[in-house]
């Protein structure tokens, strides 16, 4: 197992590799390796292929919370780019593909890749990386060091995003 | 980050090159074609009707309320000189098609300018006058005099010489992401141009009608004011208003901008 901190300024070059090792993973070449990453102030977790297997939080996520999380404006505002079937909810995005039965093409522990960082499955991905503190630039004062959701609200959406079926 | 940049500004440079002679053919049918050159287009094309139809009548364009005092102060006398902008430039239809190569480097004093810093200047070395303060209403409403006076002419940035730095400068911040959100300029208004966010329609964040009268802002606004608008929707900091870096990006998209027609001052949602 690689231990792939992030670093600040060498996020890059830290994405490249995390890529490389899940290139490897999904062509069958390799025994599945993994990646350990660990954020200043967040949990650390284990990247393996394209999944985070073990949940970041004990408590489990609960999807009520999760869904409100989701549509949120200042905290997860998935809807800016995203159209979810939310029928009370006006304009929705299409910068990202409509989630609409994403709980059935994606499990939990490929839902939490997803979220915690898109760019270790696509560094060129437009989707922000909900838990990261670590390779940002010019962040607001109010929002340096902290992810743009902690732990639990991860797990939340996660829980919510399983029930789009 | 590197390849996604060059990508993108080379096929920014095709877009534009390839694109010129089917705008051509395809000029008579389209009603919005007076905004529109090669593959760039302004954000009026993807305004929304009741802010096009303020912008394209001069006596409901709020905006005109800052042009007429700016009028005022064109003639008023300021400053240890004693002087007005009348009293050196006579009409200020003078500076007809002026404004559409600001940022550039003055030739006067070697600096690097837009209009707003190029009317400072004339305050200082010229009036013995302060300058005025970024985004007061007399520097919007003087900027928005002198590009009115462009007004339908294309923009034409040299980016030739001593512009070329403060053109890589800006390409470079344009292409590089910020923010908790982790986003370039370029992921909006290049990768997603035409793709919504919310209710709003990704422009192309094209610079040739600033300042403009935003209807959120309910009144008129400069470039940077935008942009610093932009870095803050993305928990980027705010950075200072006719500061290096802004100047760098302006004369980036200006030069994007180049052949579309200044429309100063446009109105937006
Ligand atoms: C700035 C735009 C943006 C925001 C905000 C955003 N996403 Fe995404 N998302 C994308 C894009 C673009 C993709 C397509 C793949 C890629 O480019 O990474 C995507 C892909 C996804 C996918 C994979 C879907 C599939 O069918 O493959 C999921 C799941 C997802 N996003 C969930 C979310 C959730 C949940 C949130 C809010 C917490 C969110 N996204 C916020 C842009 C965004
Ligand atoms: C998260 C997406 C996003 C990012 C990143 C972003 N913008 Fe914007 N920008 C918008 C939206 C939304 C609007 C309003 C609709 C439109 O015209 O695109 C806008 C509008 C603008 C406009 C006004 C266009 C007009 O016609 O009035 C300019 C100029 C602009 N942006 C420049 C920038 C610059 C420069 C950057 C980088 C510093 C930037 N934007 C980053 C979303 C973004
Ligand atoms: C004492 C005479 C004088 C006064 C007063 C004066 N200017 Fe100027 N201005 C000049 C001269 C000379 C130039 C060209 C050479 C230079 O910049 O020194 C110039 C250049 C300019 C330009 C750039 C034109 C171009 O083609 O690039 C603008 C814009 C401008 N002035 C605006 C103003 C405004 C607005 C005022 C009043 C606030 C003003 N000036 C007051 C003498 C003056």
């Amino acid at each position: 197992m690689t231990v792939t901190p992030h670093t600040f300024g060498l996020r890059r070059p830290m994405i490249a590799c995390a890529t490389a090792l899940v290139g490897l993973t999904l062509a069958g070449t390799a025994s599945a390796e993994m990646a350990r990453v660990q954020d200043p102030g967040l949990q650390p977790y284990t990247i393996n292929g394209a999944e985070i297997s073990e949940p970041l939080t004990a408590e489990p996520g609960d999807a009520k919370r999760g869904k409100a999380l989701f549509i949120n404006r200042k905290m997860g505002n998935c809807l800016t780019c995203h159209t979810a079937p939310i029928p009370e909810e006006d304009f929705h995005g299409n910068v990202g593909p409509d989630l609409a039965g994403v709980g059935s093409r994606m499990t939990a522990a490929e839902l939490r890749l997803r979220l915690v960082d898109a760019k270790a499955l696509l560094p060129e991905s437009l989707m922000p990386s909900f838990y990261r503190t670590a390779g940002l630039r010019q962040v607001k004062k109010d929002f340096v060091g902290k992810p743009i959701l902690k732990a639990q609200e991860i797990e939340d959406v996660i829980a919510y995003l399983q029930t789009l079926k | 980050m590197g390849a996604k940049r060059f990508g993108g500004l080379a096929a920014t440079i095709l877009a534009m090159t390839l694109a010129v002679p089917a705008f051509a053919s395809d000029a008579k049918d389209d009603p919005l074609a007076a905004y529109r050159s090669g593959e760039m287009y302004s954000g009026y094309v993807t305004g929304d009707p009741s802010s096009r139809e303020i912008q394209d009548d001069d006596m409901m364009n709020p905006s005109f309320l800052w042009v007429d005092k700016a009028a005022e102060l064109w003639t008023t006398a300021d400053g240890t000189a004693g002087k007005s902008c009348a009293d050196c430039h006579g009409d200020v239809e003078s500076l007809k098609g002026a404004a559409t190569k600001y940022p550039t480097t003055d030739a006067a004093t070697g600096k690097f300018m837009n209009v707003e810093l190029k009317i400072n200047d004339c305050r200082e070395r010229q009036m013995g006058a302060a300058p005025f303060k970024f985004e007061s209403d007399e520097l919007l409403g003087m900027t928005t005099l002198v590009k009115l006076q462009s007004r339908g002419m294309p923009m034409n940035i040299d980016i030739t010489g001593p512009n070329e730095k403060w053109f890589k400068k800006g390409e470079e911040f344009y292409f590089t992401s910020r923010g908790q959100l982790d986003l370039a300029c370029a992921d909006c208004h290049i990768t997603n141009e035409g793709m919504y966010m919310r209710a709003e329609k990704l422009s192309q964040g094209q610079p040739n009608g600033f300042p403009t009268y935003r209807m959120k802002w309910q009144k008129l606004g400069s470039l940077h004011r935008r942009m610093r608008g932009c870095n803050d929707n993305i928990r980027a900091e705010k950075l200072k208003g006719l500061g290096e870096d802004y100047l760098a990006v302006e004369t980036y998209i200006s030069w994007r901008a180049s052949g579309l027609p200044v429309e100063t001052p446009s109105v937006r949602k």
